[in-house]
């Protein structure tokens, strides 16, 4: 049987993590069929097609698809399922809101942000915001699984040339009305696959105190996080949020400023390869994951690192 | 306008989690047990839906052990009209509480379901999108703004790309962020009061609902630990330790 992979799109490109699900679903079983749910959408399944992991893109190109609302795109998804084994998508907001809407027509029991494959039916997946980590074993006749995309690398994206099959729209609810989305545009990485992160939490005090965290990152090509403590107070917003209900992030480099390392922000970064805490708390939480630990006060020691960064000839990027 | 509101007992958030020796799930003997975080904020929006004036009841909803009753207890102590106990042993997938919660829609009747988005158990993220599947319900998932309307909600919602405005009708679904609101504490004598409220005790199994999990917990580990890291006197030796040591500037 097959696996079924719900692309994550735009309807001009596939968004990133679509190729770390592809990745995973490929490892769950190699005939992976990508279905494109999109308005105008061609340039995605085209794009998708040249995954060389995928066997089979299914296009479903309607104007109720331009946005996404999980109301509408659950019956083509239900309607395709007799033809596989697995639906598979990524365990970040478009995929927890859509799969577990399939998962229950489907009267299938979901399996949720796995973070391994270790055979077709069983999983490793993180629970208690990572603190423990469960291997659990699906017994219904499809399987319903999303994927943590951190851990799994991106497909590839050319090479492949898999047919394109177009397919019937499903049918349209009144249910629920797309009304607008505040997207945040940024030059810099996304949080999700940058290189480098540098987060701030409560300890900056105040939003305007981010600049001293943005000309590090400008330095360093990094993304900006922050912790949930930061975002509630209002520092910056939500789409910077690092932690158990925010992001996963696991980048070669990740330097916690002025937070002091609650589980739930643990639970977003503590897998980064490399980690520097700077926190003038010397008994914060924070510096038990860290590989290098700077106690001292941020608004000093930021400013000195900027300046010693600058000392240096070359930067990685 | 009467708006029903499902809360989960989960060990504390604060709590620092120990797995068993034998793999089989993590201590929860005498581990401090709370309501599960964005429930509460479920059950504070709901009570501010009716101090508005725009709900004349709200009822708490839990699917669990006798001590589940708890979190029950404590919706009411913060505004919640009655509560409702569907009594079940063991663990209980997000599959069979939406199963469960449908019987309760459909016998109470409630124009809204409100719920956290997300348990800091088994972090599965699941039920509200299950329940509002099975009912052909509109979901309005990861809430951070809701606005009644006449027939309808229009909820903002924090997506990873930022913020998502939808409207959706009633009946609906909402599944609660953290940033929708500040829930608030009880009073002593409102947890006096919340004592006499009612709750209902029903059987899953009188519900006609098959609970029995589907997913074979196998085994269940501590993660890998981080070897212990060193601190740096200075910003010099931190940038030094970076370019040289970790080779990641």
């Amino acid at each position: 049987m097959s696996v079924l992979l719900i692309a994550e799109h735009n309807n001009k490109e596939l968004k990133p993590f679509t190729l770390n699900a592809i990745s995973a679903a490929s490892q769950i079983n190699e005939d992976v069929h990508v279905l494109v749910l999109g308005s105008n959408s061609d340039a995605v399944s085209k794009a998708a097609s040249e995954v060389p992991n995928v066997k089979k893109v299914i296009h479903v190109n309607n104007p109720i698809y331009e946005n996404y609302l999980a109301e509408n795109f659950t019956s083509v998804v239900v309607k395709l399922s007799d033809s596989y084994s697995h639906i598979v998508c990524s365990a970040n907001t478009f995929g927890k809101n859509l799969m577990p809407r399939v998962a229950a027509l489907l009267d299938v029991s979901q399996v949720s942000d796995i973070t391994k494959v270790i055979s077709e039916d069983t999983f490793l997946r993180p629970i208690y915001a990572g603190n423990a980590f469960a291997t659990v074993k699906s017994n219904d006749k499809i399987k319903c699984v999303t994927i943590r995309p951190t851990s799994f690398d991106p497909a590839p994206t050319s090479g492949g040339s898999a047919e394109i099959q177009n397919s019937e729209a499903g049918d349209a609810t009144d249910l629920s009305k797309f009304i607008k989305k505040e997207e945040i545009k940024s030059d810099r990485p996304e949080l999700g696959t940058a290189r480098v992160v540098i987060s701030g939490g409560r300890g900056m005090q105040s939003g305007d105190n981010f600049k001293l965290i943005t000309a590090v990152a400008d330095k360093l090509n990094a993304a900006i996080g922050a912790s949930r403590a930061a975002v509630d107070a209002g520092y910056i917003t939500n789409d910077h949020q690092v932690g158990q209900t925010g992001k996963v992030v696991v980048p070669d480099l990740y330097i916690a400023v002025g937070i002091s390392g609650a589980i739930q922000h643990l639970a977003g970064m503590k897998e980064s390869k490399v980690i520097v805490a700077i926190n003038k708390d010397g008994e914060a939480p924070i510096f038990s994951v860290a590989d290098y630990g700077l106690e001292a006060d941020l608004f000093d020691a930021l400013p000195k690192f900027l300046e010693e960064l600058n000392k240096l000839n070359t930067i990685q990027k | 306008m009467k708006i029903l509101v499902a809360v989960k007992r989960v060990i504390d958030y604060n709590v620092q989690i120990r797995v068993k020796d034998d793999g089989s799930g993590v201590v929860t003997d005498n581990v401090k047990m709370s309501t599960n975080p964005p429930d509460d904020n479920a059950i504070e929006e709901a009570v501010k839906i009716k101090e508005a004036g725009k709900a004349n009841e709200v009822v708490a909803v839990t699917v669990g052990d006798d001590k589940a009753q708890e979190t029950v207890r404590k919706a009411l102590a913060v505004g919640a009209d009655r509560g409702i106990l569907v009594k079940v042993d063991g663990t209980v997938e997000p599959l069979a509480v939406s199963k469960v919660l449908q019987k309760i829609v459909e016998k109470e009747k409630p124009d809204l379901v409100f719920m956290g988005k997300q348990a800091i158990d088994d972090d599965c993220n699941q039920t509200g999108q299950m329940l509002a599947a099975l009912l052909n319900w509109p979901q309005a998932t990861f809430a951070s703004k809701i606005e009644m309307k006449e027939k309808s909600l229009e909820v903002t919602r924090e997506i990873d790309e930022g913020l998502e405005t939808i409207e959706v009708n009633v009946p609906a679904i909402v599944t609660c962020d953290l940033r929708l609101n500040e829930p608030r504490y009880a009073s002593l004598p409102n947890i006096m009061k919340a004592k006499k409220k009612p709750i209902e005790q029903i059987n899953a199994s009188d519900l006609g609902v098959d609970v029995k999990p589907r997913i074979e917990q196998i085994k269940v580990e501590e993660p890998p630990k981080r070897k212990a890291g060193i601190k740096v006197a200075s910003v010099e030796e931190l940038v030094q330790k970076l370019k040289n040591e970790a080779k990641v500037i």
